[in-house]
């Protein structure tokens, strides 16, 4: 009973192979940047050559993965688009002695499979220099490994997550924001002073973001204050039986590691429930434009009316960039310059900020580099500390710690923006390590808007 | 005769795929490595909706059983390589078999509700016992090249071989699987039931066979994609790649391993090279993250207009000298009667 065809596998397996030449010759050329030649600024020093991967006689090439469609889009997809711009900013201001900066950022989805290939096309194709914020602990942890194996500087993660700092089996890998455990002690020390004998009530991500919070927390309140411990799957929306236990427990304070979609969650039931602790909630979870405009869209779904600056009032957070809503700060006044220059159609929010500042940093630590720097180049300079920029405290960065910014200040939202309370605290992540007042003033923006070599 | 043909046509392709993987650059050879890991996840969904006539909605769990094994294998054990992708299958093997039994009184839509579920209930598994599987953060995979390649081996090269070897092995077994006798009854089955059933076979038991099978070939695969990409986390087995391995196995053609290959490539290339192409077209950033999933949506349509049957159904309707009966490629959850055996003549 043989069958009459006979083409079938050989065939198949030809024409597999045939497609497969074909895609691998298609597009193996990368798209080169145009060249163009650099303003006359490398009148002094040696002349500009092709010291490193991804770095030209006129550009420095470095890729990023970024949630710019899906679930974590809105909001983290303004952050590469600021950093660009203040890539722009500086490109059209001389650049990196005399070098501009090419900056390829690629959506991952925030899924780790999809970060994974595309950090791949990004160091095997692309040969990019390195990494730069890379946003997502659950993604950036399938990509460090591999970044540390090919030996590409995985610079300043978009995480929080203390696991960026491990020198010893990830030397190429930093962090740059405030990490979640410090930021727990921080703002746990403030509540244990400021609501002596209260009852305390947990609300937090199930992942290492909340559990790290939750692990500072646990460094400064005393566990007998605390009477509910809640957790959350970012996957389910319903939060009704969280917060209805943090009522059942009689919790007059409910600390909350969350993000903005589950803070306003976690507030717009609190409202249904009729229960009303006061708030003291993360800085990633607590922008308070996001969060305003989460709450009356999330309203609005729900067939309610809510105003967002009237909810957001009162609640206690931190802040480790200067507060937006101050337009007298130097560094705030250059975000907004770049901010109408380049990004007019973004709000200006804590994205846009926290895509500026981590640009900055990035240009600090390309400057102090040197002129033809080698990928060991920018670890050097970075491990021998980095002057503080943008950031209320210094930076922690050492060769033998990788953790970025140190401490923060403790902050209310009044009328929808962030009004500092106190002063600047920074601390480290060990659970016996003072939390002490960083008194030195921050130093102001340079004139120009770019670090000074 | 057919295994030997079978094998002659995988040594002939594992040839040319050597040459190749020896030609490209290192990103080359890790979308290598992925477009065989697809397929052999797709291999096996085309075999259990071309074949068998069930559907799947949910392949991505089994993918996710057979990665978290590896993962658990390779960091607690350290088992060589071979061994783990064996156990991986297995794994899928097993979580498919629970599921065929249920399957097995199902039918159609309910059928593909309940693999749904699975596929949207399975990863949450790994968050609630986060002390085993690491939680959302997931388990590091990570795979060294054997020594004696050399240190300046391309690590990629080495995950595209491995991976190959398994997707062929795989894609050689299933041929042969398919052209005996356990294929002639998923064909009987899928075109009448109870014409199969009158005719003496075991229904139930088929249906088990064809989603255990299957979802070995998901867990195989799944272990693969772990290896490939360096981590196994719940972020990686979304409900959207379910969606999308079904989609390679319909874009390539429902029953046919060359369109499970076809199916992957697109899978795997499409949107790279789109991302690459708007990007240097100076699009913006918002544009651009968004031009893939529309050029994707495009082929889609495109295919499904030109070529109902998909890839490898239209190829053969353009390139072979007997004309086939076209027919929509979900034909065979249709219900068409013994007629669409004729249909299925060209296919495997």
């Amino acid at each position: 009973m043989r069958r009459t065809h006979r083409a079938s596998l050989p065939v198949i397996a030809g024409m597999a192979v045939v497609a497969m030449v074909v895609a691998a010759c298609g597009s193996s050329s990368p798209s080169t940047p145009s060249s163009s030649p650099s303003a006359g600024s490398s009148a002094s020093g040696a002349a500009l050559t092709a010291s490193a991967p991804g770095i030209t006689a006129t550009t420095i090439t470095i890729g990023s993965h970024q949630p710019l469609t899906g679930v974590a889009a809105p909001g983290y997809d303004e952050i590469a688009p600021a950093s660009n711009a203040y890539f722009q900013y500086v490109n059209s201001h001389g650049g990196i002695y005399g070098r501009k900066i090419v900056y390829k950022y690629l959506n991952d989805q925030y899924n780790p499979s999809i970060t994974s290939t595309v950090v791949h096309q990004l160091v095997l194709q692309d040969n990019v220099y390195a990494i730069f914020n890379g946003l997502g602990t659950p993604t950036h942890l399938a990509v460090a490994p591999f970044l540390n194996a090919q030996k590409v500087p995985d610079v300043f993660v978009a995480s929080g997550c203390e696991c960026w700092n491990a020198p010893a089996t990830w030397p190429y890998t930093y962090g740059w924001q405030l990490d979640y455990v410090r930021e727990g002690k921080i703002l746990g020390n403030y509540i244990e002073q400021h609501f002596k004998g209260k009852k305390i009530g947990y609300f937090y991500q199930d992942d290492e973001f909340g559990m790290d919070g939750i692990k500072g927390l646990s460094y400064e309140i005393p566990k007998s204050q605390v009477v509910a411990k809640e957790s959350y799957n970012p996957a389910n929306v319903n939060v009704a039986p969280q917060v209805a236990a943090l009522k059942a427990a009689h919790a007059q304070v409910v600390i909350s590691f969350s993000v903005p979609a589950f803070t306003a969650l976690l507030q717009l039931t609190s409202l249904k429930l009729k229960f009303a602790p006061q708030l003291a909630v993360s800085d990633v979870g607590s922008d308070p434009i996001t969060l305003a405009g989460l709450l009356e869209s999330f309203a609005k779904q729900g067939g309610a009316k809510v105003s967002g600056n009237a909810l957001t009032q009162g609640i206690i957070t931190d802040g480790y960039l200067p507060s937006l809503g101050d337009a007298s700060n130097s560094w705030i006044a250059l975000f907004m310059k770049i901010h109408s220059q380049y990004l007019p159609k973004l709000p200006f929010d804590g994205n846009v900020a926290y895509g500026i500042a981590a640009a900055y940093t990035f240009v600090q630590a390309m400057f102090k580099a040197g002129r033809n720097p080698t990928r060991q180049d920018l670890l050097t300079a970075i491990n021998g500390g980095l002057p503080q920029g943008p950031s209320v405290a210094p930076y922690a960065y050492s060769a033998t710690d990788h953790n970025g910014i140190t401490g923060a200040y403790i902050g209310i939202i009044k009328n929808g923006e962030l009004v500092q309370k106190g002063p600047v605290l920074v601390t480290d992540t060990s659970p016996t390590g003072a939390i002490t007042p960083y008194t030195t003033a921050q130093p102001s923006a340079p004139a120009s808007g770019i670090p000074s070599p | 005769m057919t295994l030997a043909r079978h094998l002659g046509a995988a040594l002939l392709v594992a040839v040319v795929l050597l040459v190749l993987t020896l030609r490209v650059g290192p990103f080359r050879d890790y979308q290598i490595a992925e477009v065989a890991a697809y397929v052999t996840a797709v291999a096996g969904l085309t075999y259990l909706i071309g074949l068998s006539g069930q559907i799947s909605i949910g392949h991505g769990a089994f993918m996710a059983v057979g990665a978290y094994a590896a993962a658990l294998l390779l960091l607690h054990l350290h088992w060589p390589l071979e061994l783990v992708f064996a156990a991986s299958a297995v794994a899928g093997a097993a979580a498919g078999g629970i599921l065929g039994v249920a399957a097995a009184r199902l039918r159609g839509p309910y059928l593909a509700g309940a693999t749904l579920m699975l596929a949207v209930a399975l990863p949450s598994i790994a968050d609630k016992y986060a002390g085993v599987f690491g939680g959302d953060q997931g388990l590091s995979v990570t795979i060294t090249t054997p020594a004696w390649l050399g240190v300046t081996f391309p690590p990629t090269r080495w995950l595209a071989w491995v991976t190959c070897a398994a997707a062929l092995i795989t894609l050689v077994l299933l041929a042969n699987l398919g052209r005996g006798r356990t294929g002639r009854d998923w064909r009987a089955l899928r075109d009448n039931e109870i014409a199969a059933e009158l005719s003496g076979l075991n229904v139930a038991r088929l249906r088990i066979l064809a989603f255990v099978v299957s979802s070995a070939c998901a867990g195989l695969g799944g272990a693969l994609l772990a290896v490939v990409t360096n981590i196994v986390s719940p972020g990686a087995f979304t409900l959207a790649l379910s969606i999308s391995v079904l989609t390679a196995a319909i874009l390539g053609g429902l029953g046919s391993l060359a369109g499970a290959v076809w199916g992957s490539l697109v899978l795997v290339f499409v949107p790279t090279y789109v991302t690459d192409v708007a990007t240097s077209h100076g699009l913006s950033s918002g544009a651009s993250s968004n031009v893939p999933i529309a050029a994707y949506g495009v082929v889609l349509i495109a295919v499904m207009l030109l070529f109902p049957s998909g890839i490898q159904g239209g190829l053969r309707r353009l390139l072979g000298p007997v004309a086939p009966a076209a027919s929509g490629p979900l034909n065979a959850l249709r219900r068409r009667g013994p007629a669409s055996e004729k249909q299925e003549e060209g296919t495997t």
